[in-house]
This record gives C-alpha cells, sequence and structure tokens, in this order.
C-alpha cells in the first residue's frame, strides 16, 4: 500500500521544518524521445501562471531517443533564474539513472519515483513517493501505444499535489501544450487528474516545499533565446538566411522560418525573405556574403565547429568589408565535444577568426531580451561597419527557456550604413570604395545593380588599394590595414556599452558576460550575505570593449573574470586591452562542466579566493 | 587640309559601344586561352546588349579567377576564395534576383577543392551562368595537375597523370544544371554561340571551356594542349543562335536540326552533326560524353539543355523587387505583428 510510504528518519524530514514557499528547483529525470518535454513544459507554465517567477533547464543528449535526460525546472520568488546546483525535488522516471540520481541528493530532499523501481531502499534521508504509473496510465489510456507518451503526465499531476500546484493551472497549461489536438489535450488531462487523484489519496506530504501564488509574472512571457533572437532578426528587417543545421543553432532558424511564414508573406502570396538551407557552414557563410555584398541583411546561424569551418570566408568579410551576421549558439568544445552541453568557449577563437590580421565585432546577449534586441543592433552594426557581427549566444540562452518581459518594438529606423546609389554617383562622378573620407576609417560601397557606369568596383581577397586595385605595394597594403584597424577602433563607441552594477564601496569587481549573468548576479547576493563580501559587477555586452571596461578595473583592486570555458579567454581578450599595470588585476573563476553556471560555485570559488 | 570627321562609333542594341564591355589590361600569360574567353565573353554581352551594370562578375582563386578583371569593368565584380565562388554567387542572387550571374571558374577551382560547392550550385538550377577555364592544371602554382586532366596525359617534368578525369559536364547533367556544353578557347564561333545562349537562358549554364595554358601544359603528351585539341576536338553540331531582337532569317530543316526556343523568346538552332542526338535527353547526352572519354575525343556542343525545368529562384517565390532594394515597411512588420507574437507567449 502507498501509505506505507514513511520518512525513514523523522530528524530529516518534515516535522518541525518550515514551510518554503516558491523557492525550490524539481528535477525530472527521463528517457530521451518518451514525450516528456511536453509534461515539463506543463508544469513550468503551471507554476509560471501562478505568478512564480520560474526557469526551465533541459540537459539532453546528443541523441534521438533512449538515452537519459533531466529537465530541472527552478521557481524563485526574488527572480533568480539562473541554475540552482542543489536539487530538492527529484522526479525519478529513468530506471538507467534512478540510482545515481538518488544518490547525488543533498539530504532532505524529495523523490517522486516509479514504484517498482524501490528507490525508497536506496537512502534513509531523504523523503520517498512512491508511485504505480503503469497501473494510473492504463486507466486512462486505453490505447497501449500511446502509453508511453501520456505516462510522463501522470508525475505532473503528482507533483503539483505534492508541491500545492493548481491543478486549474496545470489543466490551462496542458491546452496551451496540445492547442491543436484535443484528443492529446484529453488523454493528457486525464493522465494528469491521475496523478494528483493518486497522490491526494495516497501520498502523505511530508516536504517543505510550496508553490502558493504570487504575482510576479504578470504580463511577462516564457521563450528561448532561439526564438528571440528569430524574431529579433524578423524585425531587424533580415532578407536572407542560410544554415547548415547544427544542435543548438538550428531552432534558431527553423523559428525562423515559421516567423517569417507568418508575418515576412505578401497578399500575394510573395515572400521578402529567402531562407537556404546550405550544403555545408562553408557554403552557408558563402551566401551570407555573396548576400551581404549584393546589399540584403544576410545572417546564418551556427555553433562551434561551424564557426571553424567558416574561419577562410570570415577573414575575406573583414578584408574585402562585408556585412553579415553569425549567431553562434555555444557549445562545450574542442571538436565535436559535448554538442547539447553549453559553453562560453568560442570567444577568443571567434574574436580572431581566420588568418593574418584579422578582428571581428561580437555581440554577448545574456537573456533572451537581449537576443531579441542584439538582432537589431547586429545588423545595424553590420552595414555600418561593413564588416561580420557575431552574435555569441550559447545553448543555455538558446534553447532553454526563460521568463521575460514582453519584447520592445524597436525604436529606430534599420540603418544601411554609407552606400552610394545612383543619383550620389552622379553628384560625385565616381568613388574610391576604400577611401578614408570621413575619418572613422568606413569608407563608401555602391550595391551591384547600381544603375550608373561609375557605380562598380572589384572586390577581392587580394591586396588592393583605395580604388578596390590589385595591389602588392607595400604602402598600400599598410595604409589599407590601418585603416582597418581604425575602422575597428571606430567601432568601439558604437557597440553596446556594458552594464555596470555598483556595491557599497566595494574594492572587488566581477566581470562576466553572457548567461554566466545569471549565476554571478544571485551569486553576488550570496556573497554578501553570507560573507559579507561586497562586489561591484560589470557585465561585457560586447568586443571591442568600451572606454567602461578599463575605467572599471582601474577602479578595484581585485578584479575576478567569471566565464564558462577553462582557458579564461574573455580574461585573454582583456589582457591585450588593458595597460600592463592592470593586468595583474584579473583572476579567473572558470566553470567548464557543460552545465549552465550556478551561483554557488561562483560564491565558493570567489570566496575561497578571498580567503573566506 | 580638312580633316575627315570621326565615324561614329557602332554601338549595340542598347547605344553602348565594344569599349563599355571592355575591362583592365590582362596579366595573364601571352596566348593564354584565357585571355580568348574573355574576349568572347565581351563579344556576346556586347551582341546581345546586356546592360554592364546588371553584369555580376564572381571567381574563385587561380588564374581563370583572375580573368574578371580583364573584362567589363562597368560590372560589379567578386573575386572571393578558392573554390567557393558558388555560394557567393548564390547570395549575390538571393540578394537582388534582377543580376545577370557570370562565374568564372578553373579546373582546380572547380574539380578539386570547389566541387562540393559546384554540385550543390548544380542541384539548385541557380540562374548563372558559370565557366570553367579548363586546362588542367594549376597555373599559379606552376604546373601540378588537376582533377580534369585526362588519363595518361603527360607534365613537362615528365610525370604521367594515372587517375581518370572527372567530367565537369556529364556532372553537371546528372545533378541537374540545365544547360551544359564544352567548347575551346580557340573556338570563336562556337563558344560566342553558347555565351549568348547563356544569356538568354534562366538557370544554371555550365560551359567547360577547354582553355590551353600556353606556360605548362601545351607541349607534347599533354591532353590540353592547342595542338591535340585542335587535333581531336568532335563537333556535336554547328550551333546558329538567333536572339529575341532578331528576325529568323534561315529556316532549317526540321529532321536535321533541333530547334530550342529559349527563355527570353531567343531561338537556338542545332544542326546535328550525329545522327539522331537530342540535346534534351540527359541519358544519351551523358552516354555520348562517357564515349567520347573512351575514344579520346575532345567533344564540343551543346550536351544537353532544359527550358523548362524551375530555377532556384523561381522556386524560392520572393517578391518581384530585389530584397536588397525592399524598404523597411516591407521587411519590419508591424507593431501589430510582434504584439501577436508576444501574446502567443504568455
Amino acid at each position: 500500500m502507498a501509505t506505507t510510504n514513511v520518512a525513514r528518519d523523522d530528524a530529516t524530514g518534515h516535522l518541525g521544518r518550515p514551510r518554503i514557499v516558491n523557492e525550490m528547483s524539481i528535477q525530472v529525470a527521463t528517457v530521451n524521445g518518451s514525450g516528456s518535454q511536453s509534461s515539463n513544459t506543463v508544469l513550468l507554465r503551471a507554476i509560471f501562471q501562478m505568478g512564480v517567477p520560474v526557469s526551465g533547464k533541459n540537459l539532453f543528449p546528443s541523441n534521438i531517443a533512449g538515452l537519459p535526460t533531466w529537465y530541472t525546472i527552478r521557481a524563485n520568488k526574488d527572480g533568480y533564474i539562473g541554475r540552482k546546483k542543489e536539487i530538492d525535488f527529484l522526479v525519478a522516471m529513468n530506471p538507467e539513472t534512478a540510482q545515481d540520481d538518488v544518490m547525488s541528493l543533498d539530504a532532505g530532499a524529495s523523490v517522486v519515483y516509479d514504484g517498482p523501481l524501490a528507490l525508497d531502499k536506496l537512502r534513509s534521508d531523504l523523503i520517498f513517493y512512491s508511485v504505480p504509473y503503469d497501473k494510473l496510465v492504463a486507466a486512462v489510456c486505453p490505447e497501449a501505444k500511446l502509453r508511453k507518451l501520456v505516462k510522463n503526465m501522470v508525475y505532473v499531476g503528482v507533483v503539483a499535489q505534492l508541491l500545492t500546484i493548481d491543478m486549474a493551472e496545470v489543466a490551462k497549461a496542458i491546452r496551451k501544450q496540445f492547442a491543436t489536438k484535443a484528443k492529446a489535450a484529453n488523454l493528457n488531462l486525464a493522465a494528469a487528474q491521475a496523478g494528483f487523484d493518486y497522490a491526494k489519496t495516497n501520498l502523505e506530504k511530508r516536504g517543505v516545499f510550496y508553490i502558493e501564488r504570487m504575482n510576479k509574472t504578470a504580463g511577462k512571457i516564457i521563450i528561448d533565446g532561439n526564438s528571440a533572437a528569430a524574431l529579433g532578426c524578423m524585425f531587424a528587417g533580415c532578407t536572407v538566411v542560410t544554415w547548415y543545421p547544427i544542435t543548438p543553432s538550428s531552432s534558431l532558424v527553423e523559428t525562423m522560418i515559421e516567423y517569417m511564414k507568418e508575418y515576412r508573406i505578401g497578399p500575394d502570396g510573395k515572400a521578402t525573405f529567402a531562407i537556404v538551407q546550405a550544403e555545408d557552414e562553408l557554403a552557408a557563410i558563402g551566401m551570407v556574403i555573396g548576400a551581404g555584398w549584393a546589399g540584403a541583411r544576410s545572417m546564418t546561424a551556427t555553433a562551434g565547429p561551424g564557426i571553424s569551418l567558416m574561419s577562410e570566408f570570415a577573414g575575406l568579410a573583414y578584408y574585402a568589408e562585408v556585412p553579415g551576421v553569425v549567431w553562434d549558439i555555444q557549445r562545450v568544445g574542442p571538436s565535436t565535444g559535448l554538442p547539447t552541453r553549453t559553453s562560453q568557449g568560442d570567444l577568443l577563437s571567434t574574436a580572431f577568426l581566420s588568418h593574418g590580421d584579422t578582428k571581428h565585432l561580437l555581440l554577448i546577449p545574456c537573456s533572451v531580451t537581449e537576443c531579441f534586441s542584439m538582432a537589431q543592433e547586429a545588423f545595424n552594426l553590420a552595414e555600418q561597419f561593413q564588416t561580420l557581427v557575431f552574435v555569441m549566444s550559447d545553448l543555455d540562452l538558446g534553447m532553454n527557456n526563460w521568463m521575460s518581459d514582453p519584447f520592445e518594438y524597436p525604436t529606430t529606423p534599420i540603418r544601411r550604413g554609407k552606400v552610394l546609389d545612383k543619383k550620389d554617383l552622379e553628384k560625385l562622378g565616381g568613388f574610391a570604395r576604400y577611401k578614408d573620407l570621413d575619418g572613422d576609417g568606413v569608407g563608401y560601397r555602391t550595391l551591384p545593380g547600381t544603375d550608373h557606369p561609375a557605380a562598380s568596383y572589384f572586390t577581392r581577397g587580394s591586396g588592393h588599394n583605395e580604388k578596390s586595385s590589385y595591389s602588392e605595394r607595400p604602402e598600400d597594403y599598410e595604409n589599407n590595414m590601418e585603416r582597418l584597424n581604425r575602422k575597428f577602433e571606430t567601432a568601439r563607441s558604437f557597440v553596446p556599452r556594458p552594464e555596470i552594477s555598483k556595491g557599497t564601496n566595494a574594492k572587488i569587481g566581477i566581470i562576466a558576460y553572457g548567461t554566466s549573468h545569471w549565476g554571478v548576479i544571485e551569486s553576488r547576493d550570496q556573497l554578501r550575505s553570507e560573507y559579507g563580501i561586497e562586489t561591484d559587477y560589470l557585465r561585457l555586452r560586447a568586443y571591442p570593449f568600451t572606454r567602461e571596461v578599463h575605467e572599471f578595473v582601474e577602479q578595484h583592486e581585485r578584479i575576478y573574470v567569471v566565464e564558462q570555458n577553462r582557458d579564461a579567454q574573455m580574461l585573454s581578450l582583456l589582457k591585450l586591452d588593458l595597460k600592463p599595470e592592470l593586468i595583474a588585476r584579473l583572476r579567473s573563476i572558470a566553470h567548464i562542466n557543460g552545465l549552465p553556471l550556478d551561483a554557488r560555485s561562483v560564491t565558493d570559488e570567489l570566496s575561497n579566493m578571498e580567503g573566506k | 587640309m580638312a580633316t575627315t570627321p570621326a565615324a561614329e562609333p557602332k554601338t549595340n542594341r542598347i547605344g553602348l559601344t565594344v569599349i563599355d564591355y571592355k575591362g583592365g589590361k590582362t596579366t595573364l600569360c601571352a596566348g593564354c586561352g584565357h585571355n580568348a574567353i574573355s574576349e568572347r565573353i565581351i563579344e556576346a554581352m556586347y551582341d546581345m546588349g546586356v546592360k554592364p551594370e546588371r553584369v555580376v562578375k564572381l571567381s574563385g582563386i587561380g588564374c581563370s579567377s583572375k580573368s574578371p578583371a580583364y573584362f567589363m569593368n562597368r560590372s560589379h565584380s567578386f573575386n572571393s576564395v578558392h573554390g567557393r565562388m558558388p555560394s557567393v554567387a548564390t547570395g549575390a542572387m538571393l540578394a537582388n534576383r534582377n543580376l545577370i550571374a557570370l562565374g568564372v571558374s578553373g579546373d582546380g577551382d572547380t574539380a578539386s577543392i570547389g566541387i562540393g560547392q559546384f554540385v550543390h550550385l548544380m542541384r539548385r538550377n541557380l540562374p548563372v551562368i558559370y565557366i570553367i577555364e579548363d586546362n588542367g592544371v594549376y597555373g599559379l602554382t606552376k604546373g601540378q595537375f588537376s582533377a580534369t586532366a585526362d588519363l595518361g596525359s603527360k607534365l613537362k617534368s615528365g610525370v604521367i597523370n594515372d587517375l581518370p578525369p572527372i567530367d565537369t559536364c556529364a556532372m553537371a547533367i546528372e545533378l541537374g544544371a540545365t544547360f551544359v556544353g564544352r567548347s575551346f578557347s580557340g573556338d570563336k564561333k562556337q563558344l560566342s554561340t553558347l555565351l549568348k545562349a547563356a544569356v538568354a537562358h534562366h538557370g544554371t549554364v555550365m560551359l567547360d571551356v577547354v582553355s590551353p595554358c600556353v606556360t605548362f601544359n601545351d607541349h607534347e603528351g599533354s591532353t590540353k594542349s592547342y595542338k591535340y585539341v585542335k587535333d581531336h576536338e568532335e563537333t556535336l553540331q554547328e550551333i546558329n543562335f538567333v536572339p529575341h531582337f532578331e528576325e529568323i532569317s534561315v529556316e532549317y530543316d526540321p529532321g536535321s536540326t533541333a530547334s530550342v526556343t529559349m527563355h527570353d523568346g531567343s531561338h537556338l538552332q542545332l544542326r546535328k552533326l550525329e545522327e539522331d542526338y537530342d540535346p534534351t535527353d540527359r541519358i544519351r547526352a551523358i552516354e555520348r560524353l562517357i564515349r567520347a572519354h573512351d575514344a579520346g575525343e575532345v567533344l564540343t556542343g551543346l550536351f544537353y539543355v532544359n527550358t523548362k525545368a524551375p530555377s532556384f529562384i523561381e522556386m524560392l517565390n520572393m517578391v518581384d523587387e530585389p530584397l536588397a532594394m525592399l524598404p523597411e515597411s516591407q521587411t519590419r512588420p508591424g507593431r501589430e505583428a510582434l504584439e501577436a507574437a508576444m501574446e502567443e507567449l504568455r
């Protein structure tokens, strides 16, 4: 009988412990391809609908079906949405990993498990809830072949009951999830209800975690970074998208295809865009460059291996000065690495992608909001500076669900940069493509097809003079390279500025970027409350670095650079830029296990390095 | 002495002189076949009355890929990276569907480093005129064999090629190119005619033009020398091209002549030199190419033409105006679109 589930050690059980409301992490361990993604999304949305800030992170294998996958939902009343290291509530559905999953929990955590797994024998310091899934699902799902998919919805009901999540919100989330499939919606509703009813009748709540209604999600949206980027690119006026499928970037373009079909096809059925699946990443970037050269707002999305392949073309775009936008949804390298885990490991190689003296503009979003807004900045900067702009997202940002304020409609018009048209040429008579008329290092270009005899110029990756003619003259080469450097220096004042947050008289500064932000902001609060360590914080949003970065380092005795790679890549980039006497102030906190950075890891390491 | 008034320069149907189609001075070797091809391109574009500003010249890396600098200075040009011109050309055509893309490549640039992009360009039937200036060797690196070198062909150093050649025409036909032929840089009439017909075609034109390398591959024992090609050339048809803006003056006997109506209304008349050769039959075309290799022939002519297949640009169903020129009002959806997208995410 299920009611025999009794905590083995009351000292670590619920008795006498205070309730913990809207502050917990729930981990669901399943097998990939089993439909658990729908269940997890429903659970996430139900909590969100109750007004509780929430985030979901999918830890999945590079595989289609049959391998372990974990989904972590974090609910946090204070709005921390980074990964939490400790698991408070485990839903153990995968027999293969169940034992390890249970053994890795901290004492006092709760475990909901499939009855036959008998996990309650493993430890005496956890709270166990046994659920007879097969029996429950058989009762609500007559079709045997569907049971595997519906089974996972049963735990949603169980968890809802145990954590006091409102079943009405679960039902609403199920209807949203299966909006176009009435039969599936009804089956799943029944499964969730069966789990809820079972838990209500048979399981005695002994954990301390509760979800209660609050009002911190009103008006907010839930979206993944890749979808946000897709929307951003669409509203940026992107017209040409080329791609080669690669995890974790594929969903960016796939979502974009859906959005573009919905919003960028005219009443006559004609598209104001072209999206082409290329034969490889070399072709994808080649098409971006061809299209950018001919005047389209062009982009591609890829991950580290694709970036490596694009290297030669990236140098061409830098040297021949062709605009384009490249999204790098970073995953763990080197080589194939861990294709489904997150990292910030492409910084250094992308900043200098290609041979010779090449360098590129990088934008680094930390949130879905910035995926949306930086998409627009990326296209504007690419055309303003006639160069590639790389947007350095990552798997955690790109593929996980994030809560956000709704995106704001762009307030600035699309900027196409220095382009001469027929009328300009009629006035000027001609032009020199690579002449620095304005002192900012940026020349004027014309687009192919411009109807004027003086419009054409010769674009080449070989040495050229101001008039874009082939040249091997030493002074032509040197002047051109110095001008390109001038252009890069100009860009410093136009790329997104860092975001700075001050503590109280802090002597210590933290520099981080991208998704490391979420762990860092929570860690700063932990450092203050647990160790009395005050910190200032600068979040980088672009490369090259702006003036504020130098000032920030000057203002602090020690700077901790927090990032998700082994070799302290951003710290290395900072070293190249900073005055020599400032370099010694930099210290690295590097996180490289492929999981999103959590606050606790930062707090532990920083406090340790501070001798606390 | 009375001065004679200068004669009005001859102009084409859009009022341009042949000078308007010229390029810079060539830096290739004297006698290089590539220079002759540049001349034929100038002729064809002039004769067809193509506006130079509508043309984009694209190339990869190599001697051949330098040649766009030597014709049509009034056209934009892009000398890209080795073997990757097809992707750049594709991007340019996506951005501006009104352009006429002329790609110039070489046998190394196409058949070795660029074979991947070549294959996919052919497969897409992108509107582009893709010319291979084919001499069987790498010129800029001083004469190594390329992948189109024939079996048994000999380098100056005496090295014999012991691998079979890639027939770029057979590949192009199999993969989906819709206008495929081979010519010879020394055959003015045939090459000029094929190039004019290429301008009239909407889809991928693939022309492999044997173009001897006078410095590294024009000796006894080479199968890409002027002498070898002249001695072994087999011509499939006599080709007559009547552009859409001219009347058909000579009617041919339909029994001995295949007539093809091009996309722009031009006519291509192919007087058969080989009985029953049908240039719309892919299988026969490939079979004939294989037989030519076995017989040691340099087979030239129009091997395959298909005016029915949709081009890549047509398949994409884009607006008529080039994407590059669309105003913000057409490329940035309104506020209500963003609001609708946000609502779905709440």
